[in-house]
């Protein structure tokens, strides 16, 4: 795992900060305040997972560090970006350069072969074709996933398609990995699969990572830093010990 | 995203669901099929027109008459153009001077006149018109029985076919099928016919030497009555004056011959003072251009000489008018089959979009742009356009093909010779496959529009 480079050559000393963030939802007569007022900063390299039951707003949070959401009130920023302030056109860049994605349900277009998938996000930031297959050849190795470059994602297990997943978010050399609750739909043994390998992009790329999980014990093995949500409110934010000496 | 790419994914998305797209192209080429026959038969018809026309001399003919005649065919420009009593007279250094004008073929004098002939002692009275030589290649004579005149001076006559019925006493009762020219044709070659007719002779030197002289305008010249013999040739189905309406002529003679006849014409009862001469003066003098788009010059010219011009070509300005007025309506009913294959299109996109919604909602959020999903969409459109448009223009082109064969099968039962009517041009295959990418393109406006705006956490949240 060395080819993709050093993530930032220059390095502020946060990569994710937010104020006060807010994200509402009117339903009706009714607003649903999916994240109300969390603030947050998180240093580049860190790896963090967002814990919490459903509906706490984890994911909304993770949508907004996204930009594929915008907050009601307060502000995002990421690498000395305001997410708030973006036009949609500079979200768009911001999500294709910037931040990788994994997904529980791994997202992958089912109708393209796994090569196609992870070249797409190459497709929008207009790599020429030659250096888009390489690339995309060399991610699904570093993946172990060269034996399937061809396959379509019905035809993979489920470990197979997030590995797929994994190289597709990490293709345009993103500084920051944000996953939603990436071994979801895996079993244990092919969840650590996986969760190993985020682990070696946190370690070995210096690559921040932010993870959603409602599983307290996958987070204690391998985020450095737990942040515990409910109602949309941050109410715990600690350092994990059996993690951040770097041992899982 | 770059058009290569752009266009390999647009094309990949349209594999994936290949019956609906085929159908919605289908119904695309469908509406193109329309608006290309629709055009190609208008196309057709026009050219068919114009070459029928062209070659009837219409279109290269000046009609050239002096002011002094009352009898003019543009009536607009004589009351625009000089006072009649100061227009010069159309005799023949007049006819000469015109045939030198630049651009010029020809200027032959219109002789027409009405008169007796007989046929078997029968006698019939008709409108005689003399035709130059040149007239051999017009399209009227084309089904001819018989031959056109052997010389300019040669004593023969060619017979329009009502006349022919009229020799024979077959004219047929109203709606009752024609007989056959060369029917008509059969009995009257080779015959005479006699032409008894009105010559105007120079008081002075003819008065005294013919028999049935006829004095009529004493100081000035005489009428005599006289006879000339007619050997017929040919009898013509079709009409060669058509353009003259109720003054056409049904017998035709050569030109020389006619104007050594030097019939009394009735413009000489005006001409008194002027025919005291013995210089022939015409009534009407038919100017044929070299090319019909230099007719307008020709007529200028002639028209600062002094006379009066009048010339087919304004009436085929109306032609082309119509034509213009007959493409708009051809057009908007083909395009009224594009117009609901458009409709077909939103569908089959709208449908996409509900279809694709967790799609785009991926493709949002590893990076692509409000812009590469709206292009994405747009490029499905302008292909399925462009595919429909490539097979509408064949399929319309086949079902002219089919028209074309089925109506000549049809014209060569009624004894007709085959037309083209049917005409693709270039222009009009660029044209309909353009006009189709466009209809596309402007109905997957909204759907592309729709796609683009879709929230990327709806959509992904969406199963």
């Amino acid at each position: 795992m060395t080819i993709v480079p050093a993530v930032s050559t220059q390095r502020s000393t946060i990569a994710i900060r937010s104020e006060n963030l807010c994200r509402h939802y009117r339903m009706g007569e009714n607003v649903i305040r999916a994240v109300d007022g969390v603030s947050l900063e998180v240093r580049p390299g860190e790896f963090v997972a967002l814990l919490g039951s459903s509906g706490s707003g984890k994911s909304s949070v993770l949508n907004l560090l996204a930009g594929l959401d915008r907050p009601t009130s307060g502000s995002v920023i990421v690498q000395d970006r305001d997410l708030s302030k973006l036009s949609r056109e500079d979200l768009a860049k911001y999500r294709l350069h910037v931040v990788g994605m994994v997904f529980q349900s791994f997202n992958l277009i089912p109708s393209m072969t796994v090569t196609e998938n992870v070249e797409l996000p190459m497709l929008f930031a207009e790599i020429e074709r030659g250096r888009r297959e390489s690339l995309a050849r060399e991610a699904l190795e570093r993946v172990g996933l060269s034996a399937r470059l061809n396959h379509k994602p019905s035809e993979l297990s489920g470990g197979e398609q997030q590995r797929a997943a994994l190289a597709r978010a990490l293709i345009n050399r993103p500084q920051l990995l944000l996953a939603d609750e990436p071994t979801g739909n895996l079993d244990s043994h092919t969840g650590t699969e996986i969760m190993d390998m985020v682990r070696g992009f946190n370690r070995e790329l210096g690559m921040t990572v932010v993870m959603v999980t409602h599983e307290r014990a996958l987070a204690e093995r391998y985020a450095q830093r737990m942040i515990f949500l409910a109602d949309g409110k941050l109410i715990d934010d600690r350092l994990n010990p059996a993690a951040h000496g770097g041992q899982g | 995203m770059k058009i290569p790419d752009l266009t390999q994914l647009a094309l990949r998305n349209l594999r994936e669901s290949l019956l609906r797209n085929s159908l919605t192209t289908v119904g695309i080429s469908v509406g193109v099929a329309s608006l290309v026959a629709m055009l190609s038969l208008g196309i057709g018809l026009q050219q068919l027109a114009s070459r029928r026309l062209v070659k009837s001399g219409l279109f290269d003919t000046i009609i050239v008459s002096s002011r002094r005649e009352l009898r003019g065919m543009g009536r607009e420009e004589e009351r625009s153009g000089p006072i009649p009593g100061e227009s010069r007279v159309l005799d023949e250094p007049a006819r000469l001077e015109i045939e030198h004008l630049a651009n010029v073929s020809e200027a032959n004098p219109d002789i027409r006149f009405v008169s007796e002939l007989r046929f078997e002692d029968k006698p019939h009275l008709t409108t005689i018109a003399a035709l130059p030589q040149s007239a051999k290649s017009n399209d009227a004579f084309e089904g001819m029985q018989g031959r056109f005149f052997t010389s300019d001076s040669a004593a023969e006559a060619l017979l329009q076919k009502s006349f022919a019925e009229e020799l024979l006493e077959k004219t047929p009762p109203l709606g009752a099928p024609e007989p056959s020219v060369s029917e008509l044709a059969k009995p009257l070659i080779g015959k005479e016919l006699v032409i008894r007719y009105a010559q105007r002779v120079a008081a002075a030197t003819e008065n005294a030497t013919t028999q049935q002289e006829e004095d009529f305008v004493g100081t000035s010249y005489s009428v005599v009555s006289r006879e000339q013999k007619l050997t017929i040739v040919g009898v013509s189905d079709l009409d060669p004056e058509s353009m003259r309406g109720p003054t056409r002529a049904k017998v035709f003679l050569p030109l020389k011959l006619a104007e050594g006849l030097h019939v009394m014409q009735a413009t000489d009862l005006r001409e008194v003072s002027r025919a005291a001469s013995d210089q022939t003066v015409y009534s009407s003098i038919s100017v044929r251009v070299k090319n019909p788009a230099q007719i307008q010059s020709v007529e200028d010219a002639i028209k600062k000489m002094g006379f009066t011009t009048f010339s087919i070509a304004d009436a085929s300005r109306g032609l082309r008018q119509f034509f213009g007025v007959l493409y708009a309506f051809l057009g908007i009913f083909g395009s009224l089959a594009l117009i609901v294959a458009s409709i077909g299109i939103v569908n089959t996109l709208v449908m996409a979009i509900l279809e694709r919604r967790r799609e785009i909602g991926i493709m949002k959020a590893i990076g692509a742009s409000d812009g590469d999903v709206r292009t994405l969409f747009f490029a499905e459109a302008g292909a399925m356009g462009i595919f429909g448009g490539v097979l509408g223009v064949v399929l319309g082109w086949a079902i002219g093909q089919v028209i074309n064969f089925g109506t000549n099968i049809y014209l060569k039962r009624q004894s007709l010779p085959a037309e083209h009517f049917w005409a693709v041009p270039w222009w009009l295959v660029a044209f309909a496959i353009g006009f189709a990418f466009c209809v596309s393109l402007a109905s997957g406006l909204y759907p592309a529009g729709r796609a683009a705006k879709l929230d990327p956490v709806q959509a992904l949240r969406y199963e």
